[in-house]
């Protein structure tokens, strides 16, 4: 087998979403639409369904008629993704999951129930109250409600035995991912961002069987590579976790003098810092890997350990030069924990840019350019960066 | 054309008295609380808790003599009395966005100036209750109030009403109880007192009583003329049954305030001498500019009869009400599944479409405001649904809640009497047809 990263890049860039319609027609399976951030995709696959990313429809889709359902001051990917079902893009999909991340992506789900209730959405709610006891058994029994809804549209039952499969093989793509994040981190060089991007996205639009021998092939391709690393800073780069950047913008950002070495992007699809053991109660593994041992997101409020203080930790752990937040236009989720990051940010004497983006943008000249800046203000600073 | 007012012989707005008894009782209520908060602040005896006005558990507060302070109100009293921008930029330039809650940036903007307001100083809490009850945004709001005041934090997790058939489940209910159990030791802890369940009995025996009230006033506005603005004067009402529940003096207030209204609507009075459409309003008032809005409103003899704004912190209207021989459960349930906040937005369709129906109203105006994503996002699709699946006119406007940078006066009334001019054609026409 062979990386054919042009074609991976074709397929995620295309919102016929061609390779889904193929895995439909050849299997007979029903596809679940998901909305970012995260979404318990085991269950559906579980039930020999195909869990797919929605992640709006970027600089491809011409918003024609969402934008007289939301407001011009609402975020671009809630617009474009009601745009794709709209246009009869979405109708690839059997049913939705929605999930609490920001009131837009909350009334978004009810707006696509009225309008198009032959893809029902299931809203599936996280817990936000990590501190008690009670989280971890709550959201067990909620993953166990959202199984038998999602049973409904499957038309079948759903067993402890095919969850377990499930997780495992979902356990392997995250498990590739990881190892391919720490590969980056350690050899930047040898994993540009946007490759790294196109593989990951690929995984959310890909039956995990199919997607995990691809992202094997991808990292031993990676690890015999011979790269000589260039003079650039090593960044992490924050709030791309929902609605996600143009590939073009994130290559536009190491082109301009950036080894990104961690970032939000795609974070729901691999979330879970460790293993997720495919044993015991299949819903209390996933619910606790879920409130104890899952990435910092904006959208996951956990007061035992802040998110400003988890960005600093992982600068530090990555050995980062600076922190670029790269924050979609109108997300508050976002845009609240910059304040906060800023703050701590610079409390530690950690250089940081904001930037903001559209995924409909389509220039991206005055974005590299401010990197640019941002870049040489720090390789040639006469004081050492810190 | 803007000349239908003076032809049907409305008065000019500057010639209506919006005040009443209510009003100025509540003016006495609320300067006594924030006397109260000021002198916490000043050093005096007492605790406070921060909490949101969304479906919340102020009852078990009220049991441990907790003040409760609610941000919404903060910021909202600085927005109307002109003084939010300023605190609104400070926020800004900490680093908050434009794009940003201004509820939230005003509210940070006074903690960051020591939280002296121009109605009272605000003391740093002894807690922070975080109850998220379907607003994101409340959650950001209280991590930064957590690190800005630096205490005791507590997120309570309200599932959102998200089933099939609406209902908050068994499994629901179960961890919200539990929940407010934590909440009730963690309360002990802090204050040092045992919970004295009689008491809070006795407490949620009050919120009972003010929800029967609130609930029959509400019912008042089903009379022709309605007795009172069921938009403007509503949230007159808001802030003791906020602020206030569980008090004495808050079911006092609701005595007072149904006596006085029923008392209006059996003398056939009104809040506008004639009253010439009735109409129910959605969404949030703009309150740097809340007498403008509504003389917008009332040079039409526009009257609302329902909203939906006055139930965010609770809705009693279709039956809810707090029992106190389940006092624990009966706050639970307020707030999973009583109050607009937790509940979607097709199941705020169907409460606006109660209120056009059994309210009789003429019809329905969206106020949208730009802070206020939870309200606002999606009100496209509102519209949609009322003009086309229920046949109900409907008017669409957009300014902001907290922000005056975003209300345009001129704008407002161009669309306000645009929208009545075509209301008043349409009866003509509809009259001339009969």
């Amino acid at each position: 087998m062979t990386v054919d990263l042009a074609s991976y890049r074709d397929v995620i860039e295309d919102r016929d979403y061609p390779t889904v319609r193929e895995w439909r027609e050849r299997t007979g399976g029903k596809v679940i639409g998901c909305f970012p951030v995260y979404a318990p995709v085991e269950i559906p696959y579980a039930l020999g369904m195909l869990p797919i990313g929605l992640f709006g429809g970027g600089n491809r889709v011409e918003i024609a008629h969402a934008d007289s359902r939301f407001q011009s001051f609402i975020c671009s990917i809630v617009k474009s993704t009601l745009e794709l079902a709209f246009v009869g893009k979405l109708d690839v999909v059997d049913g939705l999951l929605f999930h609490s991340i920001c009131d837009p992506a909350r009334n978004l789900s009810s707006v696509m129930e009225r309008n198009f209730p032959e893809r029902p959405p299931v809203y599936v709610h996280l817990p936000q109250n990590m501190t008690s006891p009670h989280a971890v058994t709550y959201l067990a029994s909620e993953l166990r409600r959202v199984g038998g809804e999602l049973a409904r549209i499957a038309g079948r039952s759903l067993t402890n035995e095919d969850l377990l499969r499930s997780i495992a093989a979902y356990e392997r793509v995250r498990g590739l991912l990881r190892d391919l994040y720490a590969l980056r981190a350690g050899a930047p060089e040898r994993m540009p961002t946007g490759e790294l991007y196109i593989l990951a996205r690929l995984a959310t639009l890909t039956d995990p069987a199919d997607s995990a021998p691809i992202l094997a092939e991808a990292l031993e391709d990676a690890r015999r590579r011979d790269e000589r690393p260039k003079d650039r800073i090593r960044v992490v780069l924050v709030g791309s976790f929902c609605e996600q950047p143009p590939l073009e913008l994130i290559e536009s950002l190491e082109a301009a003098g950036c080894y990104i070495v961690d970032d939000d992007l795609l974070l729901g699809w691999r979330w879970a810092l460790r293993e997720i053991a495919p044993s015991g109660d299949p819903y209390l593994s996933l619910a606790r890997a879920y409130v104890d041992d899952s990435a910092h997101l904006s959208t996951k409020h956990d007061l035992r350990r802040p998110r400003a203080q988890a960005l600093i930790e992982s600068a530090r752990a990555h050995k980062a030069d600076a922190v670029i937040f790269l924050g979609a236009k109108f997300c508050e989720p976002g845009l609240f924990d910059y304040a906060l990051y800023r703050k701590a940010l610079d409390a530690n004497g950690i250089p940081h840019l904001f930037l903001e983006f559209e995924e409909k943008m389509w220039l991206y000249d005055r974005i590299r350019g401010e990197v640019e800046t941002f870049v040489e203000s720090m390789l040639f600073a006469e004081v050492p960066v810190p | 054309m803007t000349t239908a007012p003076a032809q049907a012989g409305a008065p000019t707005p500057a010639a209506i008295r919006y005040q009443g008894t209510v009003h100025e009782l509540q003016k006495e209520l609320m300067s006594a609380y924030y006397r109260d908060l000021t002198a916490i602040a000043e050093g005096g005896p007492g605790r406070s808790a921060q909490l949101l006005i969304a479906g919340n558990p102020v009852e078990i507060l009220r049991t441990f003599d907790m003040i409760p302070v609610f941000p919404e109100v903060n910021a909202l009293q600085l927005a109307v009395r002109k003084v939010s921008l300023p605190f609104i930029q400070k926020a800004e330039e900490l680093g908050y966005a434009t794009d940003n809650c201004a509820y939230v940036k005003a509210d940070i903007g006074l903690w960051s100036s020591g939280g002296v307001a121009p109605f009272g100083t605000i003391p740093k809490p002894d807690v922070l209750v975080c109850n998220y009850v379907g607003c994101n945004v409340y959650l950001n709001w209280f991590e930064h109030l957590a690190e800005l005041t630096g205490a005791p934090a507590m997120n309570v997790d309200i599932p959102f009403l998200r089933t099939p058939d609406g209902k908050p489940t068994d499994a629901d209910v179960r961890y919200v109880m539990a929940q407010l159990e934590e909440l009730i030791a963690l309360l002990g802890r802090i204050t040092g007192k045992p919970f004295d369940e009689d008491k809070f009995r006795l407490i949620v025996e009050r919120s009972a009583r003010v929800g029967e009230l609130w609930s029959r006033i509400k019912e008042l506005t089903k009379r022709r003329p309605a007795p009172y603005d069921a938009y403007f004067d509503s949230v007159t009402m808001m802030a003791p049954l906020y602020c206030l529940r569980g008090t004495p003096e808050c079911v006092d207030f609701f005595e007072r305030a149904y006596e006085e209204m029923s008392g209006k609507a059996e003398r056939g009075e009104g809040p506008l001498p004639q009253e010439r459409f009735r109409i129910v309003i959605e969404g949030p008032p703009p309150w740097p500019f809340l007498r403008a809005f509504r003389d917008l409103f009332s040079r039409w003899g526009a009257v609302a009869v329902a909203s939906t704004y006055s139930t965010v912190g609770g809705l009693w209207e279709f039956g809810f009400r707090h029992d106190p021989s389940k006092p624990l459960e009966s706050v639970a349930r307020h707030m999973l599944e009583a109050n607009l906040c937790n509940r979607s937005l097709l199941q705020r369709y169907q409460q606006i479409e109660r209120y056009v129906e059994e309210w009789g109203a003429d019809a329905l105006v969206i106020h949208s405001v730009k802070s206020c994503r939870l309200f606002s996002a999606g009100q496209g699709d509102m519209r949609e649904h009322f003009v086309h699946d229920r046949e109900t006119p409907t008017l669409l406007i957009e300014s902001d809640l907290e922000d005056p940078r975003y209300f345009s006066h001129a704008q407002l009334r161009n669309r306000i009497d645009a929208f009545f001019e075509a209301l008043e054609q349409r009866r003509i026409t509809a009259g001339v047809t009969a």
